[in-house]
């Protein structure tokens, strides 16, 4: 063990680090897109329904075939990996940010808008927070498997942990394959636990305490 | 003040829902709008704060039509309170009551200061401020939710059954405080219900409509003197007419005058000495101005016997009372329904002036259907 450190410590850390900013750029473009997209889907729901599920075909192609077919298209390397990535992220989060806004309480909503919200008002300050903790659940699950797909980001070209794994593949060495494994592993648990932490700070005060009491 | 001008609506299948409607609304006036489901009540009242388009005619809202003003901005002008209370239940209290001074960014002190003013007239501790909605009872919540609705002060108020999900004593006081405010405020309400009952405590003015259009607009009372129709008839129904007839009694005009009491102060076995001569199970409690306190009972006496040295210390402060002029009908209602034995009545000033008890009702019971004596010796008259 020490000994592997010894000969791989710094490449471990090169690969971790580019292991985590691969899912993180594309967590975040994800966010970025869907959560927007969302918010317009929950105000046309007939288009909604439908885009959704397209989102989920999407989905269902195996990741490496994606990562094949952008071979062609955008080249190897991380930004075609970056992009396969997204592509993922985004059904968890749009799927959950319609649902969490669909779902807020109509009362909640009628009230707003006769007291005199406008469109971007309701928004802001009723419907995103009232949805928070439905978004954020998209977030963390999309997060968490993004990091484990990250991985096949190797075999593009992509670098990151996923190198480690196929090198031991290739050359049957399993303290390889190990080593590429567990620090993915330890970096998915870590990113959940702190998205479980801005979500608690994110969620409005008043709608922890009725979670509690509920 | 507000003025409907043959609106019709109808929705995008060609029903119509509301058709040719015309009525004018004056200020300071408490309309009830009532009806079976599917009306058109409620979206008649959506219609004045353009929560639903009209599809032709026009409403003037203070001389202006609502068609020429921005909906948003016309919406924070018109208070609004509907069913469901509908409390941001990320907010707190505060920031719910003064959530329309938050959208006319209002600062930061006025926002405190207004809150703090409104949750004096519903007699909730201050603390409540900070709390959110969902640590509030159905009624506090409905409460804040009418607050909520006044805090820009608007002149016009819109309800959409604004006490139906409550419990029935809960509604009942929300709408006697409702009512009271009301006329302290002086607001112009437009309000939306199905309990006829409700419609006829509240309202100056009723409006009954069905399919769409006005039946009868009147006030209570002569809604239940002169119905327009068959169908007013059926909607009250048979046993509001026959109340509606001796409507006027007051509470004033039955009670007994010289209820048995005590002033603070007295001590409990001068209290008991007084039970035994009076040969009473309870006895209300006054101060030196005769405002009642409360009361007490043999069974409270009993258990603070050694604690205790004077009434006040042992009675019970937290007591129903109704008001002289009250009307009779609405007293006999509350009295049956909340099972007490017998009720104070007090003045303007909540000063004691006489009580209520069963036996008071059963002889006016007694005497509707005897008659005090004279028509039965007529008839007997008569018929030698």
């Amino acid at each position: 063990m020490m000994e592997f450190l010894a000969e791989n410590g710094n490449e471990l850390l090169v690969k971790t680090g580019e292991h985590l900013y691969i899912s993180l750029v594309a967590m975040a473009l994800g966010v970025i897109v869907a959560v927007p997209l969302g918010v317009m889907l929950s105000r046309i729901p007939k288009v909604a329904d439908r885009l959704i599920s397209f989102v989920g075909i999407l989905q269902t192609i195996p990741s490496l075939a994606i990562l094949a077919f952008f071979i062609p298209i955008v080249g190897i390397g991380k930004f075609p990996a970056i992009i396969a990535l997204f592509i993922y992220s985004l059904l968890p989060i749009l799927r959950n940010t319609y649902i969490g806004i669909r779902d807020v309480d109509q009362g909640v909503i009628e009230a707003g808008k006769g007291m005199g919200m406008n469109n971007l008002q309701a928004i802001i300050k009723m419907e995103l927070p009232l949805a928070m903790p439905v978004i954020m659940a998209g977030i963390r699950l999309s997060t968490v498997y993004l990091i484990g797909w990250a991985a096949l980001a190797a075999f593009i070209g992509g670098g990151g942990l996923g190198d480690f794994i196929f090198d031991g593949l290739n050359l049957y060495k399993p303290s390889l394959i190990l080593a590429g494994t567990v620090p993915a592993t330890i970096l998915a648990v870590i990113a959940d636990r702190s998205l479980a932490a801005v979500e608690s700070k994110l969620t409005p005060d008043g709608l922890k305490d009725s979670y509690e009491a509920a | 003040m507000l003025e409907f001008n043959n609106v019709t609506k109808r929705y995008a299948d060609g029903t119509p829902a509301v058709k040719n409607l015309n009525l004018k609304i004056d200020k300071g006036e408490f309309v009830c709008f009532i009806g079976p489901s599917g009306c058109g009540k409620t979206t008649t009242m959506k219609m004045v704060n353009r929560l639903i388009d009209i599809t032709e005619g026009d409403i003037r809202f203070d001389d202006k039509s609502i068609n020429d003003q921005d909906p948003v901005e016309l919406r924070r002008s018109i208070g609004y309170v509907i069913q469901q209370i509908g409390l941001m239940p990320h907010m707190t209290i505060k920031e719910n009551i003064v959530l329309v001074g938050t959208l006319l960014k209002w600062s930061k002190e006025k926002k405190d200061q207004r809150a703090r003013e409104l949750l004096e007239l519903v007699d909730l501790p201050e603390e409540y401020l900070d709390k959110y909605p969902h640590e509030l009872s159905g009624g506090q919540q409905q409460r804040i939710g009418v607050l909520r609705a006044l805090a820009s002060n608007p002149p016009l108020i819109l309800m959409d059954e604004p006490f139906g999900a409550l419990d029935p004593i809960t509604r009942d006081s929300l709408q006697e405080e409702f009512k009271k405010l009301q006329k302290e405020l002086h607001k112009t309400i437009v309000f939306v219900t199905h309990d006829m009952d409700e419609a006829l405590k509240l309202a100056d003015r009723v409006v009954i409509m069905r399919d769409g259009e006005i039946v009868q607009a009147d006030t209570p009372d002569e809604i239940l003197r002169n119905p327009a129709n068959e169908f007013v008839e059926e909607f009250l129904g048979k046993d509001r007419l026959i109340q509606g007839r001796p409507d006027v009694t007051t509470v004033g005009q039955i009670m007994e005058g010289c209820p048995v009491t005590v002033q603070t102060g007295t001590t409990l076995k001068e209290a008991i000495s007084v039970m035994r001569d009076k040969h009473v199970d309870s006895l209300l409690v006054v101060d030196m101005d005769n405002t009642l306190q409360g009361f007490i009972d043999i069974e409270s006496i009993n258990l603070n016997y050694k604690k205790a040295n004077h009434v006040e210390e042992v009675m019970e402060a937290n007591i129903f009372s109704v008001a002289e002029e009250s009307l009779l009908r609405d007293t006999v209602h509350k009295i049956l329904r909340r099972g007490v034995k017998y009720v104070p009545v007090v003045n303007d000033a909540q000063q004691l002036t006489g009580i209520v008890t069963r036996a008071t009702l059963a002889n006016l019971v007694y005497d509707t259907i005897w008659g005090d004596g004279m028509e039965l010796e007529e008839a007997a008259a008569t018929a030698e």
